[in-house]
């Protein structure tokens, strides 16, 4: 059997092969060098404190330094420890890194990767540790992706550091204890090109991130019923891979979207709304959509597995459109 | 008061103070004869802290600019032409049409750009000066804000950034007594300066009307940067002798008293340094006729090939978004 790495594994993995690679590289966020999680092991013993930095608690600060110092030349790692610490730091984001090229008309370069980690609902973190806030950088036009396992996450991560312009990779809290085959050499995985991740022909549902297995999980259950399930995983959020989903959308004309972020203007509404424009003429059943609730995440268990898309909900919804 | 600084800085002191302040009575020309678009905001009454401060630094040294940007711009070399065909919306503007006046950058001159939101080039300046600590280079970053910004948190975010790594950073306050229409004094307790303590640098006050005040001043915070010893705050004492933005005068507010623009205008840095220059026998009348004439023709000149830069093609309204494009990305607003 070939290597098998966790999550945090194989994020550590890019980390480490990509800065080797590129000397213009430095990584900077809270607790860097404490190795939190385990993403950021070996990194200061490595590359020395000049390009493994702590940043004080100053969100905003540190993703405007980031875009500074990518203007200038470097190739800026800018870490969120917790996805809703974003929203301190909006305005660097998206009035500064992400309209910077367009303003100057096109005179600057911003490659700064943002890694958005734990990012989502796991087991009580309750109302400001819970967010998926990836539908609002899709708004801003931050290139986007959410890897579902050890290996996207590498190989996304590696192309994000790699890409020119700022890119928001977001690791789901609930993939970073996942285990899967990755391997050794660095490899890119490129933007706007989802992935088949179980076939099928009946339904397809599109699911993004700690969903994706969630979803192969749920399609496996259908086999006995005889009903069987595509999940397609976009990988990258911002660029979309249209043509690809609408493909598979097309292929069983049946479709159920599964995401975990507001239902209002999230994620899945965007799909939605793009599959009613371009494929209309293939689909069996109207779309559905099976998402986050337009609440912010309770903290008692049973109020925030209510407020979140479930498994007993996506079985739900794809044999309502099968039916 | 004696000069200090050799004739010909001297006297590039008075030109780019005066080519600012020419240049922005022709922003207001073209925005009353709609030829500019959008919003300006002129800085006629601080251009010795523009000159003071840029005329300090190198050419590869870098500025972030704001809102009230113009002055910053001229006083680091920008090239007026392009200057204005920006703030005419044209292809031949520095930002080819896409910024306009609150977002003219010019990379190679080291002006990484205006911005148009308050101490949002602080944090920037500190990555930029950053860039340059890492590669070893003795570039420094200087970081224009105003007055309303010393109670902006990424003010104190970026203060604190800069100091402790020691950033080669000048944080350059243009205190114009003034956010928009709210007096400063209503809403910060204290001289501006001293909120450098709190992060450990150094902090000082200048006389904003006196250009060589400034540049003096910045010359010591520069070369304390490039030395390695970190940031340093100055907060300069200037006005604005016209509204914040080019319309306001038809508004007839009246946050400011008549006597108190008259005050400051008595001090206009512009004459003044004219007339020192005189006072130590640099400059005869003769010289200042002849300045002033050659920025006149330099403007004239300027605003005649603004006016002739063609405008941007429609169909590159989404070019400049990204660095590398996907099929699809950026989308257009219909399919």
């Amino acid at each position: 059997m070939s290597r098998q790495l966790r999550y945090l594994q194989a994020m550590n993995e890019a980390y480490h092969q990509e800065m080797e690679r590129d000397s213009a590289m430095i990584i900077l966020g809270e607790d860097i060098r404490g190795n939190l999680r385990g993403e950021t092991r070996g990194l200061l013993a490595k590359f020395g404190p000049e390009r493994v930095l702590d940043t004080p608690i100053s969100e905003a600060a540190f993703v405007g330094f980031g875009t500074g110092a990518a203007m200038a030349g470097l190739r800026p790692i800018v870490q969120f420890q917790i996805a809703s610490l974003v929203y301190l730091a909006f305005d660097q984001l998206v009035n500064n890194a992400a309209k910077m090229r367009l303003m100057m008309g096109g005179q600057a370069t911003v490659p700064v990767t943002y890694t958005v980690m734990a990012s989502g609902a796991r087991n009580g973190l309750a109302g400001q540790h819970a967010d998926n806030p990836y539908p609002y950088f899709l708004h801003a036009g931050i290139k986007t992706v959410c890897a579902a396992s050890a290996y996207d996450a590498k190989g996304l991560l590696i192309s994000a550091i790699r890409e020119d312009d700022p890119v928001a990779f977001f690791a789901p809290a609930a993939c970073l204890a996942l285990r899967g085959e990755v391997p050794e050499e660095a490899y890119a995985i490129p933007f706007g090109v989802g992935e088949i991740k179980r076939p099928g022909s009946d339904v397809t549902v599109v699911a993004v991130g700690h969903l994706v297995p969630e979803a192969i999980q749920v399609a496996d259950s259908f086999a006995t019923e005889g009903i069987s399930v595509q999940v397609w995983d976009p990988r990258s959020l911002l660029p979309l891979d249209k043509d690809g989903l609408c493909a598979a959308a097309a292929r069983t004309g049946r479709v159920v979207i599964y995401d975990d972020t507001n239902r209002t203007c999230g994620f899945a509404a965007e799909v939605a709304a793009l599959l009613a424009e371009r494929v209309f003429g293939a689909l069996k059943a109207p779309i559905k959509r099976i998402t986050r609730a337009d609440a912010p995440i309770a903290f008692s268990a049973p109020l925030e597995k209510a407020a979140l898309p479930g498994p007993e909900r996506l079985g739900a919804a794809i044999r309502v459109v099968c039916g | 008061m004696t000069i200090t600084v050799p004739k010909p800085l001297a006297e590039e002191m008075y030109r780019r103070m005066q080519l600012i302040r020419r240049f922005e009575e022709w922003v207001v020309k073209l925005v009353e004869s709609n030829e500019i678009a959008g919003v300006t905001h002129e800085s006629v009454g601080q251009e010795a802290v523009a000159v003071g401060v840029c005329l300090a630094l190198r050419d590869d040294d870098v500025i972030t600019s704001t809102h009230r940007g113009h002055g910053h711009i001229i006083a680091k070399g920008g090239n007026v032409a392009h200057m204005l065909a920006e703030l005419l919306g044209r292809e031949g503007g520095y930002n080819k049409g896409r910024g306009g006046s609150m977002h003219i950058a010019d990379m190679a001159l080291g002006i990484f750009g205006a911005n148009g939101i308050v101490t949002a080039g602080c944090p920037m300046a500190c990555g930029t000066a950053y860039a340059f600590k890492r590669r070893g280079q003795d570039r420094v970053a200087a970081s224009f804000f105003g007055d309303g910004g010393v109670n902006h948190g990424l003010f104190h975010e970026a203060l604190n950034l800069a100091a402790i790594w020691a950033l080669p950073v000048v944080f350059v306050c243009e205190n114009n007594g003034y956010a928009i229409t709210t007096p400063i004094a209503s809403v910060t307790k204290v001289e501006l300066y001293t909120r450098a303590a709190a992060y450990g640098m150094p902090g000082e006050a200048v006389d904003g009307m006196d250009v060589q005040a400034v540049y003096e001043a910045t010359r010591r915070a520069v070369e304390r940067a490039r030395a390695g010893a970190g940031p340093s705050l100055i907060e300069c004492r200037t006005y604005r002798f016209v509204g914040h933005y080019t319309a306001e005068r038809f508004m007839k507010l009246d946050y400011r008293s008549d006597e108190e623009i008259v005050a400051w205008r008595k001090r206009d840095a512009i004459p003044a340094w004219s007339k020192r220059l005189g006072e130590a026998g640099l400059w005869r009348a003769d010289d200042q006729r002849r300045c002033d004439a050659a920025v006149e023709r330099e403007l004239d000149q300027a605003v005649a090939i603004a006016r002739q830069s063609p405008w941007p093609s429609a169909d590159t309204a989404l070019d400049h978004v990204y660095a590398r494009t996907y099929p699809g990305l950026p989308a257009q607003g219909f399919e």
